[in-house]
């Protein structure tokens, strides 16, 4: 008798076998890996290759500016202070919210991790119309200072502020992840020793918890390095550059004529970041380790008649932070005209008839981005579900580097991506000769290759969480690899799908900082369009367009909440 | 692929032949052998870590095997060169999780292995209506998997595994998730499935007393390799080694100066072995508690009688229906006997044993 089907296994050491759909998923793995490598490969070569001429190379004449160092600094000033900020608020929010017993903590959390989604154009379109000669808020209330004084805002402490704001939802998650993970009989054992509330804080909570806080505040200091809309907004009015601003504005100006210096200043920009996530990735295995017992629940600290002053406190930043900021952005929105003040007569829609009703650029604006978030989402979500079933497969170091690999898009600053990919497709691409430069395809892959980790991570998380034995069951009852893919793996992971591409979408949508420096006339996206309003003066056309996208933001965010119960832990970036 | 309904035999026997498991430096399974005839129930059997659970992801295909050969009804599933994927062994698996597809109904879990053989329409719901019926679950065609208790989704499990008529059925540990009251339930609708079905079972196991009630035949494996291969009587009468004997059963293990290795000590052969010299006391005799007879201590211990000797009562256990008694013997060792009443502790009892098994010495 012979046997009856015989599949060659060269490879007998690991218990896959060879076939057609192994490939296909490993080619198509290499094929993103090297994608995902190539711009940040191109920066590289771009920004060294010149070295020997010395002195006349750009990466010698970069770091021999003066405007180098100055933007250096003015970068580490302002992203050390936004830190300082972001771990106050940050550590202050994570520590009442997770530890004591304040009351509405679901929707402070909301609140609180509200302005990490906020487009930061619009944070600081927002918080330019509270303060300031013209802000219609003041001119309501009569309170504006008068014509001709200055707007605090436009300075170095402005930027500083605006930029801690944003990032001390990055402080307040990575803290809280640390606290939850905390076990409650750490603190059940050390209350029962004899401790007090107050040595249980100095005695354990700090102490296991400190390298969630460093990881935090390094987060927010690289996001913060990165930070385009909020330096752009309030810094170059002021004449006050840091990095990304710096390379922006010498585009803007130079062209493609500088594109190897800039290359060479986001080579700077880059080593600095990516220096300050392996820094953070470190730390925040460390606060990972071996803590046994229950853990993720929270520890309901009594707060006994400091509850309600302690839950008051908390709102009232909220109302500074977040709640001021926005109304003032819906007054200005509502006016004819800047400084004029609202009230019953002047209250109008025209801006907003300007904005949905016209057929101009607004509306082109609109219109590219919704395409442009809409596609990425939708194409990132079919590459995600076939790149993480493989990436599952694979031996856990070498899902690391592939891991690693991907993420280095996201991790860069955006200026940075936006100039590799310039450099990467300046000229027609060949044989086929295509030019992308200049066109919305080249936001389109620079969008694919920025978000890619943004969609894979929960999918990847998801399967992680699957039990193998769901797919062997399908595979005993005789599917095949791609059957068990789609009637198993594929329904399973879904939630976890559709939250990526919502994630995808919700980030790309309302992007800047690579559209920036991308977008060319017919081709601007919702991120551009704010800043060149507010650049042009139509502040209330701008603060009109956000309002919309403020909505479009709270009620993504809030889809993303319900689908939550569905996810596996840590994929909505809100919730730990 | 077998067809459903075509005249493939419903069970295969399995000969397994030197097949060797390596994952890197260690060797989880080492030149194991066995035949399991068509229609038997197989029990794997051992600690943690000693192999069973890799030698049945062999059988079923999720691993590959380094040496030998797995055959089922000369047909080579695998060997060093060859590997028949999982999706075309016909076999079915319960898995410790029952691995019941979330989002499915419990119909749809138990009709998907047929619903992939291209079956239909009426045949396909008839198909599933029987598998259920079979459970006796088939009022709960419509609910999902998380809405049925721990012996229900254990159940719909089995019936996914019977509905498409597999050669060889692998149960993985389908009772460690299951409370005491439970494990009896289950172990009885195994029993049954396996008497209504024939099909060839697998059964992977930690649980001596759960292999026991159900296999025909035991596969006992110690650190990847085979120790003993034999029905349940057999391991329980006549255990090879000393690490067998402890394993399955009770009873207590002493050094005589009689017999050797696989032959049975009669009582007075024992009795005699028994009273000698400790150096030449050199064979390990296995004693199972229900060949100890106990009376009440002769009146002076110092002459003990032929046949009988003198023990201490060191501890004794109330186990309902009976007391366990632990008892010292004048070498020093001890014995595990039964007992209807319960002695008083440190009193002197005589002690008659009837039979004992000679052991291998461990390797």
């Amino acid at each position: 008798m012979t046997p009856a089907l015989n599949y060659d296994n060269k490879d007998g050491s690991d218990n896959k076998y060879g076939s057609q759909h192994r490939w296909l998923l490993s080619s198509l793995l290499i094929a993103i890996v090297l994608l995902s490598l190539a711009p940040s490969l191109r920066l590289l070569f771009e920004a060294l290759s010149d070295l020997t001429q010395g002195r006349q190379s750009p990466l010698w004449q970069v770091l021999n500016s003066a405007s180098t160092w100055r933007a250096l600094w003015h970068s580490l000033y302002t992203s050390g202070l936004g830190m300082l900020i972001a771990l106050i608020l940050g550590s202050l929010f994570a520590f009442a919210i997770t530890l004591t017993n304040v009351r509405g903590k679901a929707w402070l959390v909301f609140c609180f991790m509200l302005p990490m989604m906020i487009p930061p154009q619009v944070t600081a379109l927002s918080w330019l119309q509270l303060f300031g000669p013209a802000s219609p808020l003041l001119k309501s209330i009569g309170m504006a200072p008068p014509l001709g004084s200055p707007q605090p805002l436009y300075s170095a402490e402005g930027i500083a502020l605006l930029l801690g704001i944003q990032s001390a939802p990055l402080v307040f998650l990575a803290l809280r992840t640390s606290l939850l993970s905390l076990p409650q009989e750490l603190i059940e054992a050390a209350r029962i020793s004899g401790a007090k509330q107050t040595q249980v804080w100095g005695h354990i909570i700090l102490p296991v918890t400190r390298s969630g806080l460093i990881a935090g505040g390094a987060m927010a200091f690289i996001s913060s390095l990165g930070n385009f809309g909020i330096p752009a907004m309030l810094g170059i009015p002021a004449g006050y550059y840091v990095l990304p601003t710096l390379i922006y504005q010498r585009m803007a100006n130079f062209g493609t004529g500088v594109l190897a210096e800039m290359a060479a200043l986001s080579l700077l920009i880059g080593l600095l970041a990516l220096a300050g996530v392996a820094l953070q990735q470190q730390l925040m295995n460390r606060s990972r380790f071996g803590l046994g017992g229950h853990s993720g629940r929270s520890h309901d600290f009594t707060l006994g008649s400091w509850r309600s002053l302690v839950t008051a406190t908390l709102v009232g930043i909220l109302l500074i932070i977040l709640v001021a900021p926005l109304l003032a952005l819906i007054i200005s929105s509502l006016v004819p005209a800047m400084g004029v003040p609202l009230n019953a007569e002047t209250a109008t829609l025209n801006a907003y008839a300007e904005v949905m009703g016209r057929q101009g650029a607004t509306w082109r604006a609109v219109n590219n981005s919704l395409w442009l978030a809409g596609s990425a989402a939708v194409v990132l979500m079919l590459l995600s579900l076939p790149l993480a079933y493989r990436l599952q497969r694979l031996p856990e170091r070498w899902r690391g580097v592939v891991l690693s690999a991907i993420e280095i898009p996201y991790a860069l600053p955006g200026v940075v991506l936006a100039i590799a990919c310039i450099l990467l497709f300046v000229r027609p691409l060949p044989i086929i000769n295509v030019a992308l430069y200049g066109t919305l395809g080249l936001i389109f892959i620079a969008y694919l290759a920025r978000f890619l980790v943004v969609c894979v991570k929960p999918v990847a998380a998801s399967l992680a969480q699957l039990d193998p034995s769901l797919e062997e069951a399908a595979q005993l009852a005789g599917a095949g690899p791609w059957r068990r893919l789609g009637s198993i793996i594929l329904p399973l992971v879904a939630p976890a799908l559709f939250a990526g591409g919502l994630l995808v979408f919700l980030l790309a949508v309302n992007e800047l900082t690579v559209s920036a420096l991308l977008w060319s006339a017919g081709n601007e996206t919702l991120g551009v369009l704010i800043f060149n309003l507010d650049e042009g003066g139509e502040s209330v056309l701008a603060s009109a367009v956000s309002v919309l996208v403020v909505i479009m933001v709270a009620s993504l965010m809030l889809t993303l909440s319900l689908l939550a119960p569905r996810l596996p832990k840590g994929v909505i970036p809100w919730q730990s | 692929m077998a067809e459903l309904g075509m005249a493939v035999p419903s069970s295969a026997g399995l000969s397994i032949d030197r097949v060797t498991k390596r994952f890197g430096e260690q060797t989880a399974v080492d030149a194991l052998s066995l035949t399991i005839n068509p229609g038997e129930f197989v029990a794997l059997l051992g600690p943690s870590g000693c192999g069973k659970t890799t030698m049945l992801r062999m059988l079923a295909g999720f691993e590959t095997i380094n040496d030998g050969t797995i055959q089922l009804a000369n047909r080579t599933l695998a060997s060093a060169d060859t590997h028949v994927p999982p999706e075309q062994r016909n076999m079915a698996m319960v898995f410790q999780s029952y691995a019941l597809w979330p989002h499915m109904s419990v119909a749809d879990n138990v009709g998907y292995p047929v619903k992939l053989r291209g079956l239909r329409g009426a045949a396909y719901h008839q198909k599933v209506q029987q598998a259920l019926a079979l459970v006796e679950l088939d009022a709960y065609a419509d609910r999902m998997p998380q809405a049925l208790s721990g012996g229900q989704r254990q159940r719909v499990a089995l019936a996914r595994c019977l509905v498409s008529d597999p050669s060889v059925v692998l149960l993985d540990e389908p009772l460690a998730n299951l409370d005491r009251h439970l494990r009896a339930t289950m172990e009885h609708s195994f029993r049954d499935f396996h008497r209504r079905t024939g099909a060839t079972l697998v059964y992977v196991t930690h649980d001596q007393t759960e292999a026991m009630a159900l296999a025909d035949k035991i596969a006992v494996m110690k650190a990847g390799k085979l120790v003993q291969w034999g029905a349940p009587e057999t391991l329980y009468r006549q255990p090879r080694t000393a690490w067998v004997a402890g394993f399955i059963g009770q009873g207590s293990q002493l050094r005589v100066a009689a017999g050797h290795p696989g032959k049975l000590l009669e009582g007075a052969a024992l009795m005699r072995g028994l009273n000698t010299i400790k150096s030449e006391r050199t064979q390990s005799v296995l004693v199972r508690p229900e060949h100890i007879q106990i009376s009440a201590a002769p009146a002076s211990s110092a002459t003990p009688i032929h046949n009988q000797l003198a023990a201490q009562v060191e501890n004794v256990i109330f186990r309902g229906e009976r007391y366990e008694l632990s008892l010292r013997l004048p070498s020093g060792e001890i014995l595990l006997a039964y007992h209807h009443t319960a002695p008083d502790l440190g009193s002197q009892v005589a002690v008659d044993l009837q039979q004992g098994w000679c052991l291998e010495p461990e390797q």
